[in-house]
């Protein structure tokens, strides 16, 4: 067998310390800089409760009261104002089926218990390390350092929907034409979207700077939307985690989402 | 050497016509997008890249055939590829130019893309799929031309152009990785999420673009004096036959991981795209056909008697380069969001508006291809017949002077 | 001259083109005159000095906007008045500036230039009517 040179020895030394880096280097490349992971004081989450939910299986109460709050259009409504151009639909909040919602829970008959047939209020899960922040070319969308909140900048946005194809829970939406002209009734407190851009839940980080809570918490009459930082003690989210098993969703892909579901 | 595009009979002329028809159509659909929104293609919530994102994918992976050419001739002096390496080289730049057109098309808000370099975002691999593709075609733009110029010039090419040509060749591989990358990072995308999707782009980037440069170059052979001589042709033709029996092990390899682990996402979209699922199996026959065209030319192309036949030979590479559209230009996006996060499915297909955008991307494609390979081969050709060349050259010069004599009249 | 007798009809056409701009102003009654913008009735003063305000208010609607969306700092305190302001094209701007037409119009019309603000943010008084 033929002698390492020095020469050829060195250079192999070399590309071993690259390699052997190169995988901090990926780590720092896919970690959201602006995130303080343990010394954030405010981390808003909302917690769940589905039976709570289950109570009235035609109540819309949370999803009429975001979507009339920020101007969310409604292309084709039915007579229930339910939107039938689902291909367009734009979606802050709304309502899907236990399988929808964890599909890796599909085949688990017992241990959900009457969680199968309760319905699940979809939104966005403002993930501690969300992809679509990640994916965003433009930072148009983005984690709020102070509190968590998954913003997005829709003068920034360039509509390359990158982030619709990161998000796994589907929570984003795009606008594929003008929305204003669909819009039911404007909020004038509220902008509409330009086509041409993507849209979700903002955890009305509008009215929490008022000191208001979210418009679908304040709107549930069941009380089974609870909103709060979990980073505090005594809020009621906390307390209810505290107690309860919840579930979230998808959680093995390491986005830590902050939706929780309650089990009952 | 630009001046060959003015002398041409009357197919080029046709030729060209028909690409400005094209390019118009596609124009007088993308303002009607432009006006209207995306809501004018069949993209939809669920399916939230379509036609555009894949035909963009797809033809980053032609844009191999600059390589596929310019490395053999260059790393191991393979000497019979020294009259293709420049179209190689062209077919990449007109490839990457449909390239960055296609995702240009696909914003809702083109008006903002340079938001991208105004706001680098180094966490976003999009970021780094422009600086690749942008590098990349600027890269073979110049080399294309030096070459070209050089060897119009009967000089050899100036020694800053080597450097250039070496650092193309682990450039072409960063595109295939960097843009196989934009899928294989995103969690909740079970059919993209695996780390064989960057080989497999190698693999069907080394299958695709090659066979379109060979199959581009028996056209020439046919209309014009240009030959780059069929043995360098079948030889390429090997180096397809074997990428894409590795691109095809590879496809095998993803049903393999899905179907025996039995775990559910990594079935569910192949389930889709081969089988149909819950009722929905629009692209079951595209997939089918695609494997049938793929599996049936690589097969054949094992058979020296096909490559020594021009027909079948050309038929075989048509079949591998339709066979890698379907399954990336169609199957592997649409794949990817079907089923959505939500386990449902909503079905796409491309609109008329859609179709027509599409069209035009290819026409100014194929626009830059035409006017890039016009020169080459004008360059050849005014080589290959020294005397033609100067009696056209003599003819030009004399232009004047008979106007003058007519004016006289 | 070689080819006179294109360059010469080439020149007049180009010429022709060029001019039409001028033409049309003078058909159309002179050159346009300078807006006068509305100002609202019941307020007299901006958040800035109105010489401030008319040339700097795109760039304080732009850092408005960063400071709002971006960055959750919704107060501005003016540096001429001393008085603070909640940051807001709708709910500040338009409170007062309630005629789009006759004040933010007059002038972009003018000045040929076209803000996009207007896709998404609405003038309350154009929505109410």
């Amino acid at each position: 067998m033929r002698r390492l040179s020095r020469r050829q020895f060195l250079s192999i030394g070399g590309l071993v310390v690259v390699g052997a880096s190169a995988s901090q280097v990926m780590s720092a490349l896919a970690r959201d800089e602006k995130a303080p992971v343990a010394t954030a004081t405010i981390r808003y989450a909302m917690v769940i409760d589905p039976a709570k939910c289950a109570q009235d299986p035609t109540c819309r109460d949370c999803i009429d009261a975001c979507h009339k709050i920020h101007n969310v259009p409604l292309f084709a409504p039915n007579a229930q104002g339910e939107e039938t151009d689902k291909a367009h639909e734009i979606k802050w909040i709304w309502k899907a089926t236990f399988e929808e919602a964890f599909d890796e829970q599909e085949g688990d008959n017992y241990a959900t218990g009457g969680m199968k047939e309760q319905p699940m209020m979809l939104l966005c899960n403002h993930c501690d390390n969300p992809p679509c922040v990640r994916v965003c070319p433009t930072q148009a969308t983005w984690k709020r350092a102070s509190d968590g909140i998954v913003m997005m900048d829709f003068h920034r946005c360039i509509g390359c929907r990158f982030c619709m194809s990161g998000c796994p829970y589907g929570s984003r939406s795009f606008n594929f034409r003008d929305p204003r002209p669909f819009v039911q009734e404007i909020n004038t407190s509220f902008p509409t979207r330009t086509k041409g851009v993507v849209e979700k839940c903002n955890f009305c980080e509008e009215r929490l700077a008022q000191g208001q809570p979210p418009a679908c918490v304040e709107a549930c009459r069941q009380k089974a939307l609870v909103f709060g930082n979990l980073e505090d003690p005594n809020s009621e989210a906390h307390k209810i985690l505290a107690e309860r098993l919840a579930l979230r969703r998808k959680e093995h892909l390491g986005t830590r989402p902050q939706a929780y579901y309650i089990t009952s | 050497m630009i001046d060959h595009l003015l002398h041409g009979g009357p197919r080029y002329w046709a030729w060209l016509a028909f690409l400005c028809v094209v390019i118009a159509i596609g124009f007088g659909c993308y303002y009607y997008q432009l006006d209207y929104g995306l809501g004018v293609t069949g993209m939809s919530r669920d399916v939230s890249w379509g036609f555009y994102i894949a035909q963009f994918t797809f033809l980053v992976g032609v844009a191999a055939s600059g390589v596929m050419v310019v490395l053999p001739y260059y790393l191991h002096h393979y000497k019979m590829f020294g009259k293709i390496t420049i179209m190689g080289e062209f077919l990449a730049v007109a490839a990457v130019t449909m390239c960055v057109l296609f995702v240009v098309v696909d914003l809702g808000q083109p008006s903002r893309v340079l938001n991208v370099l105004l706001y680098p975002t180094l966490n976003s691999v999009m970021f780094y799929d422009i600086i690749v593709l942008s590098g990349y075609l600027l890269i073979n733009i110049v080399v294309g031309w030096t070459m070209l110029t050089a060897e119009s010039n009967e000089l050899p090419p100036p020694a800053w152009v080597k450097p250039l040509i070496y650092i193309s060749i682990p450039w072409a591989i960063s595109i295939h990785t960097v843009t196989a990358f934009l899928y294989s990072g995103l969690p909740g995308r079970d059919y993209w999420l695996t780390a064989i999707m960057a080989p497999r782009f190698l693999a069907s980037a080394f299958a695709s673009g090659p066979a379109l440069l060979i199959l581009i170059a028996l056209i020439l052979r046919r209309v014009t004096s240009f030959d780059p001589g069929l043995p360098a042709l079948r030889k390429i033709g090997t180096i397809v036959t074997y990428a894409m029996i590795v691109n095809i092990f590879f496809v095998l390899m993803e049903f393999f991981t899905g179907f025996y682990s039995q775990a559910p996402g990594h079935m569910a979209s192949l389930q889709y795209l081969f089988f149909g699922l819950d009722g929905y199996g629009r692209l079951v026959p595209f997939m089918w056909l695609a494997a049938v065209l793929g599996i049936g030319a690589v097969i054949a192309l094992l058979f020296q008697r096909v490559k020594q036949d021009e027909r079948l030979f050309a038929l075989a590479l048509g079949a591998i380069f339709v066979a890698t559209w379907i399954d990336k230009g169609l199957g592997l996006i649409v794949g990817g969001f079907t089923p959505n996060p939500l386990g449902d499915i909503t079905e796409y297909a491309p609109t008329l508006p859609e179709l027509g955008v599409t069209l035009g991307v290819y026409g100014i494609g194929f626009l830059v291809l035409t006017v890039l390979y016009k020169i080459t081969v004008g360059v050849r050709e005014a080589q290959l017949s020294p005397e033609t060349a100067q009696q056209a050259a003599t003819a030009e010069q004399a232009s004047p002077e008979q106007l003058v004599a007519e004016a006289a009249h | 001259m070689y080819d006179g007798k294109y360059i010469v009809p080439g020149l007049l056409i180009f010429l022709a083109v060029f001019f039409i701009p001028t033409a049309y102003t003078y058909a159309t009654g002179g050159p346009s005159q300078p807006p006068k913008p509305a100002l609202p009735a019941n307020e007299t003063q901006c958040v800035e000095s109105k010489d401030w305000m008319r040339d700097n208010h795109m760039q304080l609607l732009v850092q408005w906007r960063e400071d709002v969306v971006r960055n959750n700092d919704r107060t501005y305190t003016s540096f001429t008045y001393n008085k603070q302001y909640k940051k807001s094209l709708t709910n500040t701007c338009l409170k007062c500036h309630d005629n789009k037409q006759d004040f933010c119009d007059s002038c972009h019309t003018y000045a040929g230039v076209s803000p996009n603000c207007w896709d998404c943010h609405n003038v309350p008084k154009e929505v109410s009517s």
